[in-house]
Formats: C-alpha cells, sequence, structure tokens
C-alpha cells in the first residue's frame, strides 16, 4: 500500500503541531497569565480558520454556492452533520442547475 | 487480597470508571462516523491511500484540522502550511489543555502526557463535566478516548477504501461536501455576533490574499484577520461606553 515521504512529512508535521497543542496547557498555567485578549484571540481561531478555508472557493462558485451556503448555514443552526451535509450538497447541485 | 478487597468496597473500581467513560462518549462515537467516513473519502480522492488516511487519523487525531488539511492537499504535500495551517487550527487545545491540568490530580506523569494526546473537544468536554460532578479518574479518560479513538481512526480507512470508487465526485455535489461540513463546524463554535465579525474578517483577509497571492496562504491569512478582529472586538467591550 502507498506511503509517500512528502505525505508522512505532512502527516508527522500534522502529528507534532497538534500534541505540540495539547501538551503545553499542562505547563501554561504556571508561566503565563491568560488575558482575556488573548483568550478571545485563541477562541476565534477555528471559526477564522475554517471561513479561511471556504471563502475564495465560495467566491468562485458564484451565486449558486453562496446562495447554497446560506441554506447550509440555517440547516446547520438546527440539524445533526451529516443531515447538514445531506442538505448542503444537494442544495448546491440544485442550485447551480438552475442559475448555472 | 486485603487491599483489593478493601478498594472494591470504597470507591468504583478501574473497570467501572472505564466504562462509564466509554458510556459517556457512545453517542460522540456515533455522531463522528458520518464525519470519518466523508473525511476518508476526500482524502482519497486527494491521493492519500488507506495507510496514509489511517496513520493521520491515528496520529493526529483532530478531526476539524484533518478536514481543512485534506482540502489543502496538494502533490507533492505542502508539509510546512500543513503543519502549520494544523498548528493554527488546534491553537485552541492549549487553553483547554491549561483548564483540564486542573482536573489532573489523580493521573501520574505519564497518564498526563499520554492522555492528552487524544484531547479531541468532545474528549476534554466530558472529562471538564466529570471533573466538575467530581473527581475525574484515569479509567474514566481511557474509557472516553479509547472508544472515540477507535471509531474515528476505523471509520476514516472505511471512509479512504470506498473513496476512490466514487467517480466524478463534481457532478454528485460532493465537492460542496467540504463547504457544508466547516459551515456546520462554524455553528459549532458559534458565540454571538463577535463570530460573525470574526468570520467577515477572515473571509475577507482569505479572499484578497488568494487572488494575489495564489496557493494556500489565504487560510494563515485568513487566521490572523480573525484573530485581530477578536482582540479588537474584546478591547472595544471592554472599554466604557457612555
Amino acid at each position: 500500500m502507498k506511503l509517500d515521504p512528502a505525505n508522512l512529512a505532512a502527516i508527522i508535521a500534522m502529528a507534532l503541531a497538534t500534541y505540540a497543542t495539547r501538551v503545553s496547557g499542562l505547563w501554561l498555567l504556571r508561566f503565563v497569565r491568560v488575558t482575556p485578549r488573548m483568550q478571545a484571540a485563541l477562541d476565534a481561531l477555528p471559526v477564522a480558520i475554517l471561513t479561511a478555508v471556504i471563502a475564495p472557493s465560495l467566491m468562485k462558485g458564484g451565486p449558486a454556492d453562496m446562495l447554497a451556503a446560506a441554506v447550509t448555514l440555517v440547516a446547520a443552526a438546527r440539524l445533526p452533520l451529516l443531515a447538514v451535509v445531506i442538505v448542503g450538497v444537494s442544495s448546491a447541485v440544485a442550485l447551480r442547475h438552475l442559475i448555472g | 487480597m486485603a487491599g483489593a478487597h478493601q478498594s472494591g468496597l470504597t470507591a468504583p473500581s478501574a473497570w467501572d470508571e472505564f466504562g462509564q467513560g466509554a458510556f459517556a462518549i457512545l453517542p460522540a462515537a456515533v455522531a463522528v462516523v458520518p464525519f470519518a467516513l466523508l473525511l476518508g473519502a476526500l482524502a482519497a480522492q486527494k491521493g492519500l491511500s488507506p495507510l496514509e488516511v489511517g496513520l493521520m487519523s491515528s496520529l493526529v487525531f483532530a478531526g476539524s484540522s484533518q478536514m481543512v488539511s485534506v482540502d489543502i492537499w496538494r502533490d507533492p504535500a505542502p508539509w510546512v502550511l500543513l503543519g502549520l495551517t494544523t498548528l493554527t487550527i488546534n491553537l485552541r487545545h492549549v487553553m483547554m489543555g491549561a483548564s483540564l491540568s486542573l482536573h489532573l490530580g489523580g493521573f501520574r506523569p505519564w497518564q498526563r502526557l499520554l492522555g492528552v494526546a487524544f484531547m479531541a473537544d468532545e474528549i476534554w468536554a466530558l472529562a471538564e463535566r466529570r471533573a466538575a460532578m467530581g473527581r475525574l479518574h484515569p479509567a474514566y479518560y481511557a474509557g472516553l478516548a479509547g472508544l472515540l479513538y477507535f471509531s474515528f481512526l476505523a471509520w476514516s480507512v472505511i471512509g479512504a477504501i470506498i473513496g476512490p470508487a466514487i467517480k466524478n465526485p463534481e457532478a454528485w455535489g460532493f465537492d460542496f461536501a467540504f463547504t457544508a461540513i466547516f459551515l456546520g463546524l462554524i455553528v459549532g463554535f458559534w458565540r454571538g455576533g463577535g463570530t460573525a465579525v470574526v468570520m467577515g474578517a477572515s473571509a475577507i483577509a482569505a479572499v484578497v490574499t488568494q487572488s494575489q497571492l495564489g496557493g494556500v496562504w489565504h487560510v494563515i491569512a485568513g487566521g490572523i484577520a480573525g484573530m485581530l478582529a477578536a482582540t479588537l472586538l474584546s478591547l472595544w467591550r471592554e472599554e466604557p461606553h457612555a
């Protein structure tokens, strides 16, 4: 089975990065006083990254994809993740067909 | 024998604790199945083998960051960028670990170092809840971690095996599956209007960076812009407004 050296390097880099974030919290409180501002910045990171990933492809996708994203957001507020994906994908297919 | 008998009377055994942990995580272990399947299938579409997907899930074990990484995966793999992206997405674990460290009194040093490797969001949340109700036992934590870990690992590999069977994913709208998953995850992190401000700042920075630089640096740019927006927002909220 394929194990590409570059892929392995990437997986190891990801593993080390993740473990570093998880283990450093054990000592953080001994050295740093976490200010509310730092807390706010760190809390914002997951949303900021997730948004940054999808924003350019939504722009490229045009109005059909943007509408589908709005539908998906509404669905995400009340449905479990799997249902959100089904609603999102089917609305994207339908809207791309209708709007182009 | 006498000691074992006594401890059996005074406190629930390690196996009881383990079972209770596994039972508590059961809903999350089931809920992760479609997510892991999709992660494996999308990774396979990017050219990763089931072995590579299995290695990633077992060594990284951080679903959102793996999903983002798979989305920006190229051949050859940009390992510096993937490492940096993973680091920024998972920076929240520093705070989660700091909070959890206050409840690890019953853990030996090696149990702490090993335990935090499994600190996915759901495991952290349930461990915090257990600690708030009483004492967090290492065996309870092992029950939480074990079941979710193997469910996530197995289903992501299965996804990687069946993923290549799906031909022409664009025609089925599967390329939008990433977007839908990320929007769903964003809603899970929602903390009111401030989250919308963070999203706006990140989206603008990401779109501008993407159009000027190309590549995948827009992920880092969006992360920095979102953090700046959140910092400014918290400064503004600290100021007294007449």
